[in-house]
């Protein structure tokens, strides 16, 4: 009977998401750094973003993670994510997954905008996606071999204060981040920053492609700031990556990002690709399905 | 083992909370809110405002392209209000002044779930108050 019921509301959900016909466009700029803008309500925005990257010695790997984003209200987005990997050589991994909220706490607009962050991660150490780097985080992590680290579980609490500004079209956004593993480790912390503004501020009247309007140029710089034994620069890995984001009509949004690291603790080069779909109205279809 | 147990359980919580509690609770289909105590927070110079796109078809033009793909999925083609979304052709909204639509598509009512469109350049905020003030009356036809 629960067999039943689980799949007649797990149909429904598909079919709700594969009807809707009502549609918007995935504003995210960025691959790490948090802005203050949350989900709209009742959208779903699914995605994915994969990571290829090749520790020195190691075999190369595509980390990858796929997101599910929903607005809940108008201050309260949620997020759950699946993660994987692939490295040459050796296996394909579901790594783990992530449950992360946001909560905009303050009415209006401001010149700075906070945003809090909470996420429950329960990931296997062989993950690869590096969706943010905190305490002594480095690239020697990724070099050791899937059948050592897959029976590594990791499970941690994230939390996030996340600042964000808009200016004359620009947006600048901070992250501070504090991570606590469930296990017996210190706390380690960790900062995302972003800059990026679409190319043309102004909309064309007619629909386009390839107009300004529709494409995003940004920057980031990411790293770990040690933990709360040693809370410094010194011996952590931090990145430096242009963004480019492209967002086409029909809702999908595309994202590259090529990723430099700036200290030897950190990989020399990775990139990043990001597909995503919006489904504007999911809420509301599901509910209408189940009245 | 313990630790097992823990992780189980707040991942059914996890899930519980993110299929039900978002999808079902957290927008309740409430009667459409008339957002003109929303307007009326407006500072008093957003009133004087001017669109520098106001009388422009072109900037008309491009309003409703940028109204089809951000507005349509809660107010609907012809900006009848959906739901709990209410009419943008109602007279609260034909009366009001460009600069304080603005300000409005700017800092949105988040506890009745308009968002803040502060993620558009000012320019293209603009151009969607010059459609939204291009549009009729309720019951008039669409544009």
């Amino acid at each position: 009977m629960k067999g039943i019921c689980y799949s007649f509301i797990a149909t429904r959900l598909l079919i709700a998401a594969v009807l809707l016909s009502a549609r918007a466009t995935g504003q995210e700029n960025y691959f790490v750094t948090y802005d203050q803008h949350l989900e709209e309500p009742g959208n779903l925005e699914v995605s994915i973003n994969p990571l290829i990257g090749k520790p020195p010695g190691g075999n190369a790997f595509v980390g990858s993670w796929m997101e599910f984003e929903y607005g809940a209200t108008g201050w309260w987005t949620m997020e759950f994510y699946l993660d994987g990997q692939s490295t040459r050589r050796e296996s394909t991994l579901f790594t783990g997954y992530r449950w992360e909220n946001r909560f905009r706490p303050l009415a209006g607009e401001h010149w700075i905008n906070p945003v809090f962050y909470v996420e429950f991660e329960n990931v296997h150490g062989s993950d690869k996606i590096l969706k943010d780097v905190v305490g002594f985080d480095s690239r020697e992590d990724f070099g050791e071999p899937n059948a050592e680290t897959h029976g590594e579980r990791e499970r941690e609490i994230e939390t996030k204060l996340i600042l964000g500004s808009q200016y004359r079209g620009w947006n600048i956004s901070e992250n501070f981040i504090a991570a606590k593993s469930f296990s017996n480790e210190p706390w380690e912390f960790g900062y995302a920053l972003g800059v990026s503004r679409p190319l043309g501020l102004a909309a064309t009247p007619r629909p386009c492609v390839f107009c300004r309007e529709n494409f995003h140029a940004g920057l980031e710089l990411y790293g770990g700031l040690g933990d709360a034994h040693s809370l410094t620069l010194r011996g952590t890995s931090h990145y430096l990556a242009p963004v480019l984001a492209w967002e086409l009509a029909n809702g999908t949004a595309m994202r590259i990002s090529p990723t430099f690291g700036i200290t030897g603790q950190s990989f020399p080069f990775l990139v990043r690709v990001g597909v995503s779909y919006e489904v504007a109205g999911f809420g509301r279809q599901v509910r209408r399905m189940f009245r | 083992m313990k630790t097992s147990k823990v992780s189980r359980r707040v991942t059914a919580l996890a899930a519980l909370l993110f299929t039900g509690t978002a999808t079902f609770g957290g927008n309740k289909v409430r009667p459409p809110q008339e957002p003109g105590a929303e307007l009326r927070k407006a500072p008093r110079a957003a009133s004087s405002w001017r669109n520098p796109y106001g009388g422009q078809a072109d900037a008309v033009l491009a309003g409703k392209k940028l109204f089809g793909k951000h507005c349509v999925s809660c107010h609907g083609e012809d900006a009848a209000g959906i739901d709990k979304a209410p009419s943008l052709r109602s007279p609260v909204m034909r009366s009001a002044t460009a600069g304080v639509l603005l300000w409005f598509l700017k800092n949105g009512n988040r506890r009745e779930g308009m968002p803040s469109w502060s993620k558009l350049p000012d320019q293209q905020l603009w151009q969607l108050v010059a459609y939204l003030q291009s549009l009729g009356s309720e019951g008039s036809a669409s544009q």
